[in-house]
């Protein structure tokens, strides 16, 4: 066990080895990606990975917070019960099927809400561009579709866990059960809530097919949500098989080994949140 | 006075029924997305997708024979390699799990768990396809059942704890060696869960393309044996719904909902058998 | 089975020149299928402090529970009959159940204090009917905590977390914050149980001051606390009100041989 995530490290160390000798630290801020004259830079992918990953954040915590506030607070357990059970079936759902759906249905959405958006708000950078239906908005919707059952799961897990005791002091201070939900029932679950953003964020980082699909694979840092662009999985998937040139094969297996330090990080960051809550529910820190 | 409250009440009418509006969003996605899935693939199912080979670039109709045998063949190599690690480490966690080494383990199964599933196809071309040098299914298989592990394991391990301490106890008063009733009495007993748990980390690899992408990679015929590449479901439906032939879409459609029937299929098969007990106990 | 006729109390059992400030009448409650509470009538006295016994699944604590309406939030659970605060229907459509909560406060057998610091407790009731002003939050903070006897030992750490403090500490900052809103009721359902005696000792002297500004109902398994501490008390079993009177007179010299039994020990 130990020695497989060891060995995993290492080989993408070692196959890096040349990569890293070329281009050193500069590797990730650098924005050239030219396979042609073997000049290489991962910030436009760590870009198109870190700004997929916010739209999905931003669209995927609402929501699943505001869906596993009402599983748990205001459903009946005999309805909330399969409702949940539905929700985390998503979980299960190959990437790849998301990415058919993607190409078929939500890049098409996306061209002509882009085509009808564009004339009017077209001036502000956030949304200029021509309508390609793919890039960072698709990739970003379909991320957040992909990551919200997770919130939603593990959220309506530590809201239910939260002691009764504490709604019946707020409620028989002559607070709403909103008001209860909002300024006690949600503050004492923040650490699981939190633990559970991050592991969406984790599986969003890492996702490779649903975003291949969708990204429009153009590696340049461009500011509006309608542009499109690439991220390090998706680069990885498109050109890996391509890679002729040493050195542009090793520069691949850099970004990969990039990749893989973030997602470890992000996840140890989201074991140790979750694990807080669960450890030590009554003495929490205001 | 009566204002406020009046206002107070607005306030949690409105965002309680934003709650519910997020709720109805999300339960609509699945509703969507299983309903067009099912619309579009069952309309481009035809039984030569079953049962014929995938036609010359350019040419109409052909089916993907050779993807479905070829998952077949993937999922019983990650099999081999993912379920006895899994299964194995997972009694191992346990049975005799307590202190730094356990833990260890612990952490590195769930740091597994999270590792993106295009690195460890990256490291597996790097292990296994460099040194026989082509793609081959066996490689595929490997990556898929690196994957298995960590699932396997935590599932395992979990329903291993699941068997009450007193039914260990019972068996080691009768002079029972440890291993012995580990193997006779705790396994059998968690043997319903520990089934159901391998049977999802299957089902979870199964739908996975990006570890296959560098290391079976694809094949428009039969692939003989284990040591040449072969083609996959999951590889075929991305290799179809990029590609600029509307055949090859309805194709990518039919295979979609073949794959998404096993998984789910599989995955509300085993909530299902979980329901009625996990565990045997007395 | 007792005869519902011997066992009607009059509700009215204190002097004739003390208002009421909550009044019962036929109170009935079912949770699901159970009886709970069997046709309850009783006057609560302004400015007392009435104590309500009997052993555990006697219904006192449903019976505490809906004069402030927390029963609204159990499912399955049906109240009838009425109740008035000062003539005002406690139940009934157009009443606000979140306004009600406000005359009429209630600290709980084991204390619940938010996982925020001491301030933000107590300010929590302020704040959430309207009040944003942190001057007179803070006045109302001072006010509640001294009170409840608490102000002297948190006064210089009222920014630290109220779980920081020791159990009999938290039990007062429930009070204090139960305070807060200005109630004219305050329920307290066997609020000294989890404490030691010392503790205990704290809180019933607390009680004692508490009661020229407030009307005090107390719920308690403990009888000696119920002698020292009430005005008048109830007993109840098995859902029935079965006597109702001045403290003295019901430990001394009960009217029901099923007082009796219970005062004197013959059964839990």
């Amino acid at each position: 066990m130990i020695a497989i995530a060891g060995t995993i490290a290492i080989v993408l160390l070692r196959r890096s080895a040349l990569a890293r000798a070329a281009f050193g630290w500069s590797f990730l801020w650098t924005s050239t990606w030219d396979p042609v004259a073997l000049r290489f830079g991962a910030l436009p992918f760590i870009y198109g990975t870190l700004a997929t990953t916010a739209i999905a954040i931003a669209i995927a915590l609402p929501l699943g917070l505001g869906a596993a506030v009402c599983l748990a607070e205001l459903m009946p357990r005999r309805l909330a019960d399969p409702l949940t059970f539905l929700i985390e079936l998503l979980v299960a759902v190959p990437s790849v099927i998301y990415g058919l759906v993607g190409v078929f249905v939500l890049v098409p959405a996306i061209r002509s809400l882009e085509q009808a958006v564009g004339p009017v708000l077209g001036s502000i950078p956030l949304f200029a561009g021509p309508a390609y239906g793919v890039g960072l908005l698709a990739a970003g919707i379909l991320l957040a579709v992909m990551v919200v059952p997770f919130i939603v799961s593990v959220s309506r897990e530590v809201l239910l866990a939260v002691p009764q005791t504490q709604r019946d002091a707020a409620l028989a201070l002559g607070a709403t059960r909103w008001e209860t939900v909002r300024d006690v029932v949600v503050p004492y679950a923040r650490s699981g809530i939190l633990g559970s953003v991050f592991l969406a964020l984790a599986r969003a980082l890492g996702e490779t097919m649903a975003v291949t699909m969708v990204i429009g694979n153009r590696p340049e840092i461009a500011a509006s949500l309608f542009a499109p662009a690439y991220t390090m999985a998706a680069v990885l998937a498109n050109e890996f098989t391509e890679a002729t040139d040493e050195v542009y094969l090793a520069a691949l297996v850099e970004i990969a080994l990039v990749l893989f330090a973030i997602t470890l990080a992000i996840n140890a960051l989201a074991r140790l949140l979750i694990a807080s809550v669960r450890a030590a529910p009554g003495a929490q820190r205001p | 006075m009566n204002a406020t409250y009046r206002h107070r009440r607005r306030v949690e009418r409105l965002m309680f029924g934003a709650t519910a509006g997020a709720t109805v969003a999300t339960l609509g996605v699945l509703v969507f997305l299983l309903g067009y899935i099912a619309w579009q693939g069952a309309t481009s199912l035809s039984w030569s997708f079953f049962t014929a080979l995938p036609a010359p670039v350019g040419e109409a109709g052909g089916g993907m024979a050779n993807a479905i045998v070829g998952s077949a063949k993937l999922l019983l190599t990650a099999a081999l390699v993912g379920i006895p690690v899994g299964f194995l480490g997972g009694v191992y966690l346990a049975e005799y799990g307590r202190g730094s080494l356990a833990s260890c383990v612990r952490y590195a199964a769930d740091v597994l768990n999270g590792i993106p599933s295009i690195v460890i196809g990256i490291t597996v071309y790097a292990l296994v396809v460099i040194p026989i040098g082509h793609f081959s299914t066996l490689a595929g298989g490997v990556a898929l059942g690196v994957m298995m592990v960590p699932v396997a394991l935590r599932s395992t391990e979990e329903f291993l704890r699941l068997v009450p301490d007193s039914l260990r106890e019972a068996a080691l008063a009768l002079g029972a060696p440890r291993w012995v009733t580990i193997v006779r009495v705790v396994i059998p007993a968690a043997s319903r869960g520990i089934t159901t748990g391998l049977l999802l980390s299957l089902a979870r690899v199964a739908g996975e393309t990006a570890p296959l992408l560098f290391t079976a990679l694809n094949n428009r015929f039969w692939s003989p044996g284990w040591l040449q590449p072969t083609a996959s479901l999951p590889v075929m439906i991305f290799t179809y719904a990029i590609a600029p032939y509307e055949d090859w879409h309805r194709q990518a459609w039919a295979a979609g909902l073949v794959l998404l029937a096993l998984v789910l299929g599989t995955n509300v098969l085993a909530r299902f058998l979980l329901r009625s007990g996990a565990v045997r106990s007395a | 089975m007792l005869d519902p006729a011997l066992t009607r109390v009059r509700p009215s059992a204190a002097a004739a020149d003390v208002p009421v400030k909550i009044a019962v009448r036929e109170l009935v409650v079912h949770y699901g299928a159970t009886c709970a509470l069997e046709a309850v009538s009783l006057d609560v006295p302004a400015h007392r402090v009435t104590a309500l016994i009997g052993p555990s699944g006697c219904g006192k604590s449903t019976f505490l529970r809906c004069l402030n309406r927390m029963n609204d939030h159990i499912p399955g659970a049906r109240v009838g009959g009425q109740v008035t605060i000062d003539g005002d229907p406690i139940y009934g459509p157009e009443v606000d159940p979140v306004a009600l909560r406000r005359r009429i406060g209630m600290v709980f057998q084991k204390s619940n204090p938010f996982p925020k610091s001491v301030f933000d407790n107590v300010a929590f009731g302020p704040r959430v009917h309207g009040e944003r002003d942190p001057v007179r939050l803070s006045e109302i903070t001072e006010r509640t905590l001294r009170q409840a006897a608490l102000w002297d030992e948190v006064k210089d750490r009222l920014d630290r977390s109220a779980l920081e403090l020791s159990g009999g500490q938290q039990q007062r900052l429930c009070i204090a914050r139960a305070l807060a809103v200005e109630p004219e009721v305050v329920l307290m359902d066997e609020p000294a149980s989890a404490l030691d005696p010392i503790a205990t000792a704290k809180i019933e002297e607390l009680i004692h001051e508490l009661k020229s500004a407030y009307t005090i109902v107390i719920v308690t398994h403990n009888m000696q606390q119920a002698a020292r501490v009430s005005d008048l008390t109830a007993y109840f079993y098995l859902g029935r009100l079965i006597e109702f009177g001045p403290t003295e007179r019901v430990f001394t010299n009960p009217t029901r041989p099923e007082t009796e039994d219970y005062i004197t020990g013959r059964f839990g």
